[in-house]
């Protein structure tokens, strides 16, 4: 609030300032500068119909405000009573639709090509990303490099500050970035685990919802240049619709290739260690499951699961404390109501983790130890 | 209001007095009062929740609400809106106006009208338990409150506790009560009308009716049906719309849209009708162009119903089906362009004066032409994709509804409010009102439109600093939009209570119709004899 006024302040000065071009591109009086070139056209169809529209709109008003201040019963205007009954009278239903159909065609045959372009993504080999909407994170596998996965959620004010980043980035930052390389056709397959979503990074230019039990693709024609893109969800999804923002990272080809080559070494290595088949001790997976809970969980049951609103409380909960295990893993994995269910997107080492720490954490002290092979069996 | 002048009906039994008169009215003048009076309860109610949502969004950061209750406030405004201000406002005047106007003694169904009226009353007391839910009552599951916005897609809405469920039962009975309504307005204006008022000699508020109440006959029960469908979903284990059980989330877009896009029809074409008889009468000068003001409005009503997908463009149709849509949507401009001609062929070398009802009927002129641009611009789905759920939308929709709903039913509002009460209205007061109002709520919503083009989606409780400076803006403007309503209010009691200058049957100048020889207020029984048109 402080840093909006801050702002607010120094755009009452800039009123009285001649408004020149870079002060406008700063307050954002247009699209953003497009990503790519699909991006491009699409924004160029959008000057277009909106200089049409203006230019409508000026003769419109042109006219009203003549006859307003002509045709006025102060100045004397006898009212013309024969007027509808003229040429003009007989003729202007066949005129005013002719003309107007007219610009509609322009509109509609000028958007025809770029609408084409945008709606079915080309035949050929390209990176294609499963963007996965979720209540209320997004997740995204690059099917094409070996299903790399990335989660990505909202970092609060303290993360923002812990990681060293301005807090003016609040609502706009994630932990984890979407990293695409520059210059490659990227095509994306929307789909949503629970309500809908809608991925949209407006420097991209597109847009099309996240709907559960349908697959959607949108595609780019390669990123100009290397940068960070700012986006957000935009389907109503809920409590936290306005908690899911969407950061995409174009990288260089080469460290694209890098990171996905970490990406997949790490990956092995959780996957190794979820099927090890090992027995965990009730440290492990607590230390495992507060690192976990305070990722995922955190958002809405709050870090020492005191949760509120709608969402409640897990510290001294029945369900946490004195409830059977059985129904507490049956919540977690398969969701109630507002809450999510977890199934897909935790492995059975997180999810044990996880319900090993709901169980103990916060003075709930059951001593209940979960083991990855029992989530395997309530499953 | 018309009490006082009960004279005229020796011939006739005389209004009943207390309670009765209401609770019971079968009289097309009473009931169409109190529909007036709930629907500017109701503009009150949304409205004070439209000045808590600016009031969140002021600045950046959660100050007023926590974000379910904005989530159900943003929901409710725009229900409380459309189906308990703006509708029932239009058949409040379609009540009081449509007999007066066609020489009829009353509506044709005159205890239908009863219940179409008292339903909404019960509609609002379910809306506002529907509100209350969450905290009053405990179903044993946890409730949300509707925090879906007034779409209420599935599944978000299939997991709102029994929020939704008062929700979806408040739906039914407006549903019930807009049909009732309109099956009143056609069955009077087809058989009610004085001999020699033929079809095309109906003023043109009576021709924007008879569209209106046809669309919703054919729209209601789409809507009731898609949510029918979602009350089973939640509770008779059916999947209409649950992927998981081989149902389709995307079917309930289309029915709620079949619904939704004519529905838009249906708030903006009695303004319409008022339009036309507000500017003839101002500009001292025939309607222009009236055979092709019934025929685009028909044509308006059939492509209206055809168009519904434009709504959805981001749900992933083929090709062919979104160019379909893409092209049926523009050519809406066709029909609404023809109207915009004509009005502004009627104040063309009229002789115009601007009492408060005509600076809203210029007013609408100007703004909804804006609004209607915009609207083409939204119809162009490559642009459309960036525009679709930003603030960008909402600039647009409140650009098309505010003026081309509502000012309409201002303009009438002043327009008739001398018939109604037999006082003139204070001018100077009114003049203020439209000054103040308009400028209110253009400072609210036009920053919008910045917003949206900037990145900000619409139905988010909080934003990114970057956003700030045209919040702001919008959210001082939406308080003087908001505030100025007080005024009206005066305004409208002054002249209820029988302060003012009185007014003469005519009441306007270049004023023209069987409505104006009635006396001004008119008694409670007018054209028991029927008149005689030439």
């Amino acid at each position: 609030m402080e840093n909006g006024m801050k702002r607010l302040l120094s755009f009452a000065a800039l009123i009285g300032l001649v408004i020149s071009t870079p002060v406008l591109a700063e307050y954002g009086l247009n699209f953003p500068e497009p990503a790519t070139p699909v991006a491009t056209e699409i924004k160029d169809i959008h000057n277009l119909t909106m200089i049409i529209s203006t230019v409508l709109l000026v003769i419109v008003f042109t006219i009203v405000f003549y006859s307003l201040f002509t045709h006025r019963k102060s100045r004397g205007f006898e009212p013309d009573q024969e007027f509808h009954k003229g040429t003009f009278g007989k003729w202007s239903w066949v005129l005013v639709p002719v003309t107007v159909l007219g610009v509609d065609l322009t509109i509609a045959d000028s958007a025809q090509s770029v609408l084409e372009k945008v709606w079915i993504a080309p035949n050929e080999e390209m990176i294609e990303i499963k963007v996965v909407g979720h209540q209320w994170w997004w997740e995204f596998v690059y099917l094409t490099e070996g299903g790399v996965k990335v989660e990505s959620r909202i970092l609060s004010k303290k993360d923002l500050a812990d990681r060293g980043q301005p807090e003016n980035l609040y609502l706009r930052a994630v932990d984890n970035h979407l990293k695409l390389p520059v210059g490659k056709n990227v095509k994306f397959l929307h789909t949503s685990d629970d309500v809908l979503h809608a991925f949209w990074v407006p420097a991209l230019g597109m847009k099309k919802d996240a709907i559960p039990g349908y697959i959607q693709e949108t595609w780019i024609d390669g990123i100009y240049k290397e940068g960070i893109y700012r986006g957000q969800c935009a389907e109503m999804c809920g409590t936290k619709h306005a908690f899911m923002p969407i950061v995409v990272e174009a990288v260089s080809e080469q460290a694209f290739a890098t990171w996905i080559a970490e990406k997949k070494v790490a990956r092995d290595k959780a996957i190794a260690e979820a099927n090890s088949n090992k027995t965990w001790t009730k440290d492990e997976l607590m230390a495992k499951g507060k690192t976990s809970y305070d990722k995922k969980c955190a958002a809405c049951h709050k870090v020492d699961g005191s949760g509120g609103g709608p969402f409640p409380k897990l510290a001294g909960s029945p369900m946490a404390t004195t409830g059977s295990i059985a129904d507490h893993m049956n919540i977690v994995l398969k969701g109630k109501g507002v809450m999510p269910a977890w199934a897909s997107s935790m492995d059975d080492l997180e999810l044990a983790a996880v319900v090993t720490y709901e169980r103990n954490a916060w003075g709930n002290d059951t001593g209940d130890v979960i083991q990855p092979k029992d989530v395997k069996a309530s499953r | 209001m018309s009490t006082a002048d009960v004279a005229h009906d020796d011939h006739h039994h005389g209004a009943p007095t207390g309670w009765r008169r209401w609770v019971f009215s079968t009289n097309h003048k009473d009931i169409g009062t109190m529909y007036l009076i709930f629907a500017f309860c109701m503009l009150i109610f949304g409205g004070l929740m439209a000045m808590a949502i600016r009031a969140e969004l002021i600045f950046p950061g959660m100050q007023l609400l926590s974000p379910d209750v904005y989530n159900n406030i943003v929901t409710n405004h725009a229900l409380v809106m459309i189906f308990g201000a703006v509708m029932p406002a239009a058949a409040g005047m379609a009540n009081w106006m449509i007999p007066l106007m066609i020489g009829a003694p009353d509506m044709a169904l005159p205890r239908l009208n009863n219940l179409s009226f008292w339903l909404l009353p019960i509609a609002a007391f379910t809306l506002v338990t529907s509100m209350l839910a969450p905290y009053l009552l405990d179903f044993g599951t946890v409730d949300t409150g509707v925090n879906t916005g007034w779409t209420i897609y599935p599944p978000l809405s299939a997991k709102v506790g029994a929020s939704m469920d008062f929700l979806i039962f408040t739906i039914h009975v407006l549903g019930i009560s807009s049909i009732l309504a309109a099956i009143n307005i056609i069955v009077t204006i087809l058989n009610l009308r004085a001999p020699g008022m033929t079809m095309m000699k109906m003023p043109l508020f009576v021709w924007t009716w008879l569209v209106t109440a046809f669309l919703l006959i054919l729209v209601m029960p789409v809507l009731a049906g898609g949510v029918t469908m979602l009350l089973f979903d939640r509770h008779f284990g059916t999947s209409f719309f649950d992927a998981a059980g081989g149902g389709d989330p995307v079917l309930f877009q289309h029915l709620f849209w079949f619904f939704g896009h004519p529905e838009v029809y249906v708030l903006l074409l009695p303004s319409i009708g008022v339009l036309g008889m507000v500017i003839p009468t101002f500009s001292r000068k025939p309607l222009f162009g009236k055979t092709s003001l019934v025929i685009s409005m028909a044509i308006l009503m059939v492509l209206g119903l055809i168009v519904w997908a434009h709504h959805q463009y981001t749900i992933g149709m083929s090709l062919g089906t979104v160019t379909y849509f893409m092209i049926g949507t523009i050519l809406i401009s066709i029909p609404v362009g023809l109207m915009v001609f004509n009005f502004i062929a009627t104040m063309w070398r009229g002789a115009m004066t601007f009492e408060t009802p005509m600076l809203f009927a210029i007013g609408i002129i100007l703004m909804f032409t804006f609004g209607g641009l915009t609207g083409v611009m939204l119809a162009v789905i490559p642009a459309d994709m960036q525009y679709h759920d930003s603030m960008f939308v909402v600039a647009h929709f409140h650009y098309a509804l505010i003026p081309g709903a509502l000012y309409g039913l201002y303009a009438g509002v002043f327009f008739w409010l001398p018939k109604w009460t037999g006082r003139m209205y204070d001018e100077k007061l009114g003049k203020l009102f439209f000054w103040t109002n308009v400028g209110g709520f253009n400072l609210t919503f036009f920053p919008q439109h910045f917003l949206g083009l900037a990145g900000m989606p619409r139905r988010i409780i909080d934003y990114n600093v970057a956003f700030t400076e045209f919040n702001v803006m919008s959210s001082i403007g939406s308080f003087i939009f908001g505030i100025s309503h007080i005024l009206m209010l005066y305004i409208i009691i002054k002249c209820v209570k029988g302060q003012g200058e009185k007014a003469t049957d005519q009441v306007w100048e270049g004023a023209k119709g069987l409505e104006w020889q009635l006396p001004s207020p008119p008694p409670f029984h007018t054209w028991a004899t029927a008149p005689t048109v030439k």
